[in-house]
């Protein structure tokens, strides 16, 4: 088989630097697009950067390589860290990034697979990744497709009751090709998600369910990579990472504001960003 | 096909003696039954459930087909979404449950993950309309064709018979993305002629009227035959139409009926709002404005009682079809 990837990075210190540069790259999008997601986008990126650049086999020039592994960003409004993602492992150009939001551009607000091929299904109505991504394990299980299928749920999120009608199947079915990870940084719109509608006890929650439950300190790279190993270990039953993360994850600023779910940063904020990231 | 024709071919076509000696099938047994030979035909095909498979006629596939067959539990938003990922990974998934369920409580599934993300998904649906009969309004889908119709991307079926249904299945198993295909519980005489071959897009004529013309889908299509029958018998020359593919509509047949007769007779079990009625009234609207009657139900739920009680009270049958167009053609 030929190598399918740029070459996955195993170095810590390498894909820290890599998280960074996709934590610039998805404000630089933010603030040109002048709306868009900043907090869910920042909160994922490491557990993000560490499944695609660490974990993933792909091909960006040949994007429906039938033995790639396949991502799933059931977030969509986290859809700037995909596409600074995408852009960094070559699936596009880098200069789309400027045209996020933007007419006929195809960095839609939230990811949309006609537009970007690599995008695996269209997501932004949330509590629907899980399912399709259980499709795909089960499809890719029919074939002896040794993929793996990863996905990353907001923890408001799992409010939706189709998530729990996912769970049970994932662990009806015994899919094990499959790991799906829970952004929890504990806050989504209107507030924090223990005073919306609590979902805590998660870890239990999960565990009932069926699952293998990893919780871990989603910004600390070296347990993302252990609980990213750990997941495709297990055999016989699903994984879920509880990856506990702040929301706007890296700049002092917005980091665990609510009012940053959903605002672009200003051009002063961005360039004091950029700063805080780079000196971070 | 698609073409007004001779009236030789129409005396063939009424022929009772043809259609007596095939006995009423319910389009869900033609499913379970084209389900099974593709099954063997071809190994990428998957079905889905939610619970209901032996109601839908998925539970041949299931239990011949094991490793293909998904029960996802009474479940349908995680049905449909599964099915994306299925087909995603290439697979060519037959989702299946009550149309109503199907429809209504996934339709924000199949809107993104089916019609959106355009994945190959045969949604096929059992029961709907009124003929689901004595489980009532909550199992009566009358909405579903208005619902599937309004996405993007979708394809929406209306077969009339067993046969059609398996010439349908066995058709839209090749063609690529999303397809809604609408089927009943209860047995339905067999309509179309035995040389039939579903082809996407294209209605079946039996014959196009020079009074009016009845577009008709499903169940109807025998009622529109009969009502037919009789307006000829009275020297009212009444074409018909099976419009089985309801989007996209087969326009140059409407068009083709609408000159021929300039009256138009919708006929189906369906709320007139949004349905085939509707589809024919925007379409005509536009293009060709003629007068048009749409039976169906009008804006109304379904109730309890038995399938030919049913159509009665909502004015879906020959009977009916035949009062309207007398009364359309007074005026
Ligand atoms: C079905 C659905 N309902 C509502 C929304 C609007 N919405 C977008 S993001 C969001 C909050 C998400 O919170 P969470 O899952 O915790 O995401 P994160 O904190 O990671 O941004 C909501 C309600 C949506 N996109 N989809
Ligand atoms: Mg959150």
């Amino acid at each position: 088989m030929t190598v399918m990837t740029k070459g996955k990075i195993t170095d810590v210190q390498e894909l820290k630097n890599v998280a960074k540069k996709i934590r610039i790259n998805i404000l630089h999008m933010l603030t040109q697009a002048g709306s868009g997601h900043t907090g869910g986008s920042l909160s994922a990126a490491d557990v993000a950067v560490a499944i695609y650049f660490s974990k993933m086999s792909f091909n960006p020039d040949n994007p429906k390589w039938e033995n790639r592994d396949r991502f799933i960003l059931s977030k969509g409004h986290a859809a700037p860290l995909l596409y600074a993602i995408m852009a960094e492992a070559g699936y596009f150009p880098m200069e789309t990034i400027n045209n996020l939001r933007k007419v006929e551009s195809p960095l839609q607000g939230h990811p949309c697979c006609k537009h970007i091929p690599g995008i695996e299904v269209s997501t932004g109505s949330l509590g629907q990744g899980l399912s399709v991504a259980n499709g795909m394990a089960l499809g890719l299980r029919l074939d002896n497709n040794p993929a793996k299928v990863y996905c990353i749920m907001g923890d408001g999120e799992t409010q939706e009751g189709q998530i729990w009608e996912a769970a049970m199947t994932s662990a009806h079915y015994k899919i094990d090709n499959l790991c799906a990870v829970v952004d929890n940084n504990e806050l989504q719109i209107d507030g924090p998600v223990e005073e919306v509608m609590g979902i805590q006890p998660i870890h239990d929650k999960w565990e009932a369910f069926g699952w293998h439950v990893i919780s871990i300190d989603g910004h600390d790279m070296e347990e993302i990579l252990k609980a990213l190993d750990e997941a495709e270990s297990v055999k016989g039953k699903p994984t879920v990472i509880i990856a506990n993360t702040t929301k706007g994850k890296g700049v002092s600023f917005f980091e665990d504001k609510v009012e940053y779910h959903g605002v672009a940063p200003s051009q002063e904020e961005f360039d004091k960003a950029v700063k805080e990231i780079r000196n971070g | 096909m698609g073409e007004a024709q001779s009236t030789e071919h129409r005396t063939q076509n009424t022929d009772k003696s043809r259609t007596e000696e095939k006995k009423p099938v319910a389009t869900r047994d033609a499913y379970g039954k084209a389900l099974l030979e593709l099954g063997e035909k071809r190994p990428d095909v998957v079905v889905l459930d939610a619970d209901l498979s032996g109601s839908t006629k998925t539970i041949g596939f299931a239990k011949k087909f094991p490793d293909r067959f998904f029960n996802m539990g009474i479940a349908e938003q995680d049905m449909i979404g599964t099915a994306a990922g299925l087909a995603l990974t290439g697979k060519v998934p037959f989702a299946s449950t009550f149309a109503v369920f199907e429809t209504g409580r996934a339709w924000d599934q199949i809107r993104l993950t089916v019609c959106y993300s355009n994945t190959n998904v045969k949604l096929v649906a059992t029961h709907s309309g009124i003929t689901v009969g004595e489980d009532g309004a909550s199992h009566q889908a009358l909405e579903d064709i208005a619902l599937m119709r309004a996405l993007p991307n979708m394809t929406v079926i209306v077969p009339a018979d067993a046969a059609e249904t398996e010439s349908v299945i066995n058709t839209i198993v090749d063609q690529k993305g999303p397809v809604y295909v609408r089927l009943g519980r209860a047995k339905v005489p067999c309509v179309m002629p035995d040389d039939y071959k579903f082809t996407p897009g294209k209605a079946f004529v039996f014959h196009i009227g020079k009074d009016v013309n009845i577009v008709a889908a499903g169940i109807t299509v025998d009622m529109a035959r009969k009502a037919a029958e009789i307006l000829s018998e009275e020297g009212i020359d009444a074409g018909v139409v099976n419009m089985s593919t309801i989007k996209p509509l087969d326009e140059e047949t409407l068009l083709t009926a609408a000159q021929s007769s300039g009256l138009i007779v919708t006929a189906e079990e369906h709320s007139v709002i949004g349905g085939l009625g509707g589809a024919v009234c925007e379409f005509l609207a536009e293009n060709y404005p003629v007068p048009v009657k749409r039976i169906g139900t009008q804006d109304s739920f379904g109730c309890s009682g038995s399938p030919a009680e049913l159509l009665k009270l909502h004015g879906i049958t020959a009977e009916n079809i035949v009062e309207t167009i007398k009364e359309a053609l007074k005026k």
